[in-house]
Parts: structure tokens; C-alpha cells; sequence
């Protein structure tokens, strides 16, 4: 129970800085969100205004910014915009978007399902193909298989996303025509599943390759433990020890990796999302940051650092589960 | 406190193996060191003392990449920018060895002149990023206590902030130029390096020689620069090597989301703009694609390789 005390305030640590440094980003990156209200009018210096005579097109710009920040908020003190924001964050009130007023909350949930449906299906086709091969590899270690796995996977590691996605597109869009190269949220559940399917492999495809070589390392370290050995003294089957005995504690590397991963592809997915026109967190993000939209921007931070943070937690909590010793080391200490 | 693991969030989905080794270990030794039984002995594939023909084989194609991206203006290749060289979407031709593109340039041009752009990036990015980061790492192993705790705290923090967002928005803010693309690149490599740096410090600053330097009255300055630097940087270097293969994924990445590198040619750049001709003149995509993959794969396996060839267990001394 410490423990997880004190990773929830450690997360809660972590939020409030995380979000005071977006804060202040957007604030000291040049060219707020007044730019895209008032576009060659905005007057970014605004001391240039106090100037004697200055001529009227400069005028007009400083009395528009004036009242345009008046009205965002823009002009009051960085540190009060800041608390005023975190204290409307607590009670989850994001603000509304600087582009159309709508609340940053609603956005977030209407595009938060996308992307964790896709981050599912990436996941679930990484086990699908990590787990058995490298069961397989490990079992064989060394042998054709063990160095074929071994190849294919670092060559898969090298090729970056966009450049898979796009041989997807290619192969299965449009040689084969199999699935659809974009995908339609308002279609029905059985075609957006196929509709996900190619930014999943996309994905996937990578992430199931470098589960394949962690479990791979840890279940050969596991399987010249003495307690596979006394299985197998004990006439168990090889199967039975793969799975049942060796399996469960050769996951520690994987499971940390794939809860890394949860974490990142919320909300990080913005090229495939982008490339597969998914309405997804990650393009929200992307959007805004171009609209400089800061209001969904720091709202959609908040979100994907306290799920990235979050799954951490979990994850630690599942290594107790995984390995009675860690179990004892922390109700120890 | 308990650590998070590190990750290499730089390359969306894809980050590289070396850098999990580390957030396994650091994870591992966080929950089980304390436990009785420890961790069981590292048992990787043989270690392999040689580093082989294949990773001479990267080596060559890394050498002659970055020899003919040098060399790129003096050699008798056409102008990357030409328009209508040859006509549009030719395949591979005796004149045009890998085809040409919808304005009849030249594709084998602009993947060598994308290549100079690609490498200067990842270079840059990751020199900047080892010059800070590991100096900061280096700093935090050997001093320890407030100074190695504010560090890592920071460490920490940008290491939790989404990398690609980051990058995104820092490039979108100030420019496209490519040096402030090197800028935001290299920012985001800082974290990552002095994780590294930090561990590997950690590890050397403990051994018997740094004992024996400061029995022997050496100075601070000197056990870190001459004791345990020689020995950090290695395997620093080589992780450096996959740190470049990540930064030009990167850099890609950025051009795909139309943040590329105003007025001049990158790998990302080139297959961005390949994609829309997929059907009729997939080579236009497929052509800098190669390029960028083989390289990447050579910058990943000459660096695995060398890691390991540097990764010195106790256990053979």
C-alpha cells in the first residue's frame, strides 16, 4: 500500500511539472494562439504601439491584440493563468479551445477511444506474433529458426514507421486491395475493425518484434535455472515447462516494455494516425499544435503523461505479482 | 525513490533494443537487488570477442554513404532539383538508374542529396546531445547525492513528456530551418544520453582502479576525466551510433507531419513525397525508403555490435 502511495504522489509530482514546463513552453515559443485571429494584424511587440505617431494599419493591429488578449486572458500574469488552469484541471475542466470554444475535455474523450482501440490491436498483433516465436526461439536457441527469428526481427526494428506504413499501403491497399488505406470512423464496427487493421500492423508489427527478442533473452536465461531442471527430472512435458513454468518469469522485460508502450502510443501514434486520416488523439494533437491552439494542446499532454505514468505504476504493481521477491523486498523496506 | 524505466519514445513504436537492455536492468535491479537470491546471471548469446564480417559490411555502407553525401556536388550526378531531366515517372533507365519523379527529376540524385541533409541531422543532433548529456550524466554518477538527484529528476521529466509532441511543437514554434531542427533533436536526445552516461558511470566509479587512483591522492577532475571517462565513452559511442539511426527516423518523422526541413531534400522528405504516386511510380517512395533503411539498419547493428564488443563482464576479467 506505501508502494503505491508513493507512486501516486510521485505521478502527481510528475503531472504538475510536466504541465507547468508545457505552460511554459507555449508561452516563450513566439506566435501564440492571437496569430490565427488576427493573422498579418497581430503586433507580436507590443511596445511598438507606445510610440509617438505611428501609422494606422500598426494602430488598428495594437488595439485588436490588446482587446484579443484582454479577452483570451492572455494579458494577466503567467503564474496566475497557470494556477487558475491547474486549479480548473483538478476539478477536470481543461478549458475551452482557443479555435472554436469547444471544451478541450470533450474533444479528448470524443478521440480518446480511436486511439486506444488502436493501441489494443497493436498490441494484441505484437503478442500474437512475439509470443510463440520466441517460445520457439528460445526453445531452440541457437538453432535456424533461433538465428532466422533473430535477423528478421533487428531488419524489422530498422524500418520506421512511416516507411512500413507506407509498404502496407502499398502491398495490401493497393497491389492486393485487401483493406482500405484510410480509415472511416462513421463506418460500421466489422469495417473500421478492418479499417484499423493496417495502421495496427503497422505498429505492431515493430512492437511484436522487439517483445519477440526481450522474451526470447529472458526465457533462455530462465530455462538454465535450476528449477526447469528439476521440472524436466521430474518428467513434465516440454511443453508444460515452456509454458507453465518458464513463461511467467521471463516476462519482466516484457511486460515493463509493453506498459512503456501502452503509455506511448496513446496519444503518440501521430504519424500513423495521420497517414491513415485516424481521428485519434494523435492528430488532435498534431492540429492543434499547428492551429497553436494551446488550450488542447496542454490538455492532451496532461492526459497522455498521467496514462503514460499511470501504466508504469500498474506495471510495477504486476511485477509483485510476477515474482513473489519483489513482493517481499517491498513489504520489507 | 523508484525509477521509471527509460525509453526512447524519439522513434514512435520503434524504439531500438539497446536502450530496453537498460530500462531492464535498471528496472530489475530496483525491484529484485534487495531481495535475497539477486538476479540471475547475465546469460546473452556467446560473447563475441570479434565483431564480425556483417558488421564491417555496415560499416562499409555507412563509409559509403556518407561518402558520396560529401561528395555528392563534385561527383557527375544531376542536379537534384532539375526539373524534367528525364520524363515523368520513368522507371529505371540506363540514363536514369532508379527512375525519375512526377516532375521528371531525378530520383537516385535526390536520395543522395536527401542523404546529406538525413546525416547532418542525426549527427548534429546526437553530437549536441552526447556533448550535455553526458557531461550531465558523467557528473550525476560520480558526485551523487543533491546534484545527481536534480539531474535525474529532470531526466525524468522530459524523459515522460511525449518526445514526438515535444519535437513537433518546438519545430513548428521556431521554424523549419535545419538547424532548429538539430536543436529540437538534439533537446530531446539529451535525456536518454544521461541516463546512459549516469549508469555507466555509476558502474566504473566503483571498480578497484578508482579506488587505487584516490588512495593515490588523485583529484576529482582526474579520476573522472582519466579514470572512468576512457571507459564510459565506448559504450557511449556506440550507443551513440543507434542514438543516430533514431534522430534520422526522427527527422522523418517531423517531415511527415509537415514539419520537415523548409527548401531543401531529406530521406522522410523524399518518401513523403513519393507517397502520393504509389500506384503509378512506387520507386519515387521506395527508392530513399531503401536508402533510409539500410542505413539505419547499419547504424543499429554496427552499434549493437559494438556494444557488445565493449560490454566488458566482470566474469572475464
Amino acid at each position: 500500500m506505501r508502494f503505491v502511495l508513493r507512486r501516486l504522489t510521485n505521478l502527481v509530482v510528475v503531472l504538475v511539472v510536466v504541465s507547468f514546463l508545457t505552460f511554459l513552453l507555449m508561452n516563450l515559443l513566439p506566435g501564440g494562439p492571437e496569430v490565427n485571429y488576427l493573422g498579418p494584424l497581430y503586433v507580436s511587440d507590443l511596445s511598438r504601439c507606445e510610440a509617438g505617431d505611428i501609422d494606422p494599419q500598426l494602430a488598428e493591429g495594437c488595439t485588436q491584440t490588446i482587446r484579443l488578449r484582454e479577452t483570451l486572458g492572455l494579458d494577466q500574469p503567467f503564474l496566475e493563468r497557470y494556477g487558475r488552469w491547474l486549479g480548473n484541471a483538478a476539478t477536470g475542466d481543461l478549458g475551452d479551445s482557443y479555435k472554436n470554444g469547444v471544451p478541450v475535455m470533450d474533444t479528448i474523450t470524443e478521440s480518446l477511444p480511436t486511439s486506444l482501440w488502436l493501441m489494443l490491436y497493436a498490441q494484441v498483433i505484437a503478442f500474437t506474433l512475439a509470443i510463440p516465436v520466441a517460445i520457439y526461439s528460445a526453445y531452440r536457441a541457437g538453432r535456424w529458426f533461433d538465428r532466422g527469428a533473430t535477423t528478421v526481427s533487428f531488419g524489422v526494428i530498422a524500418v520506421p514507421v512511416f516507411i512500413l506504413a507506407i509498404l502496407f499501403i502499398f502491398l495490401f491497399g493497393v497491389k492486393l486491395g485487401w483493406f482500405p488505406t484510410i480509415y472511416d470512423p462513421t463506418a460500421s464496427v466489422g469495417e473500421r475493425i478492418k479499417g484499423m487493421f493496417l495502421p495496427a500492423l503497422t505498429l505492431g508489427l515493430g512492437l511484436g518484434a522487439v517483445y519477440a527478442r526481450l522474451l526470447r533473452t529472458d526465457l533462455v536465461a530462465t530455462l538454465q535455472e535450476d528449477f526447469i531442471l528439476m521440472a524436466r527430472a521430474k518428467g513434465m512435458s516440454t511443453r508444460h515447462i515452456l509454458l507453465r513454468h518458464a513463461l511467467r518469469p521471463s516476462t519482466f522485460s516484457l511486460i515493463t516494455v509493453a506498459g512503456i508502450q501502452v503509455g506511448a502510443l496513446i496519444g503518440g501514434a501521430l504519424v500513423v494516425e495521420r497517414i491513415f486520416s485516424m481521428p485519434g488523439l494523435g492528430s488532435v494533437v498534431t492540429e492543434s499544435v499547428f492551429r497553436r491552439d494551446y488550450q488542447v494542446v496542454q490538455g492532451a499532454i496532461l492526459v497522455i503523461t498521467s496514462a503514460y505514468v499511470m501504466v508504469n505504476i500498474v506495471v510495477d504493481l504486476i511485477y509483485g505479482y510476477l515474482d513473489p521477491r519483489v513482493r517481499h523486498a517491498r513489504a520489507a523496506g | 525513490m523508484p525509477e521509471r524505466p527509460a525509453d526512447s519514445a524519439l522513434s514512435e513504436g520503434l524504439p531500438d533494443a539497446a536502450v530496453f537492455h537498460e530500462a531492464q536492468a535498471e528496472v530489475y535491479a530496483d525491484a529484485v537487488v534487495a531481495a535475497p537470491g539477486g538476479v540471475a546471471g547475465e546469460v546473452d548469446d556467446v560473447v563475441k570477442r570479434r565483431l564480425g564480417p556483417a558488421f564491417w559490411v555496415a560499416v562499409g555502407w555507412l563509409v559509403l554513404v556518407t561518402a558520396v553525401a560529401a561528395l555528392a556536388p563534385v561527383l557527375p550526378i544531376e542536379e537534384p532539383e532539375r526539373i524534367g531531366v528525364g520524363g515523368r515517372y520513368e522507371g529505371f533507365t540506363g540514363d536514369h538508374w532508379l527512375g525519375t519523379d512526377k516532375l521528371g527529376r531525378d530520383v537516385f540524385a535526390r536520395t543522395v542529396f536527401g542523404a546529406r541533409v538525413s546525416l547532418v541531422v542525426g549527427f548534429a543532433a546526437v553530437a549536441g546531445g552526447l556533448v550535455v548529456g553526458g557531461l550531465l550524466g558523467l557528473l550525476a554518477g560520480y558526485r551523487r547525492g543533491w546534484f545527481e538527484r536534480v539531474v535525474m529528476g529532470f531526466a525524468d521529466v522530459l524523459l515522460s513528456f511525449p518526445a514526438v509532441i515535444l519535437a513537433l511543437a518546438i519545430v513548428t514554434f521556431l521554424g523549419h530551418d535545419m538547424w532548429k531542427i538539430v536543436l529540437a533533436l538534439g533537446i530531446l536526445s539529451i535525456a536518454p544520453i544521461t541516463r546512459l552516461a549516469r549508469a555507466n558511470t555509476l558502474q566504473w566509479s566503483q571498480r578497484e582502479f578508482v579506488l587505487a587512483a584516490r588512495t593515490l591522492g588523485a583529484k576529482d577532475r582526474r579520476i573522472l576525466f582519466r579514470e572512468v571517462l576512457p571507459n564510459v565513452l565506448m559504450p557511449m559511442a556506440s550507443l551513440a551510433l543507434i542514438g543516430v539511426a533514431i534522430v534520422i527516423v526522427a527527422e522523418g518523422t517531423l517531415a511527415f507531419l509537415n514539419v520537415g526541413i523548409e527548401n531543401s531534400i531529406s530521406w522522410g522528405k523524399l518518401v513523403l513525397e513519393g507517397k502520393d504516386s504509389l500506384e503509378q511510380a512506387p520507386h519515387v517512395a521506395f527508392v530513399p525508403s531503401a536508402a533510409m533503411f539500410f542505413t539505419v539498419l547499419a547504424l543499429n547493428f554496427a552499434g549493437d555490435r559494438l556494444r557488445a564488443h565493449f560490454d566488458v563482464k566482470e566474469g572475464l576479467l
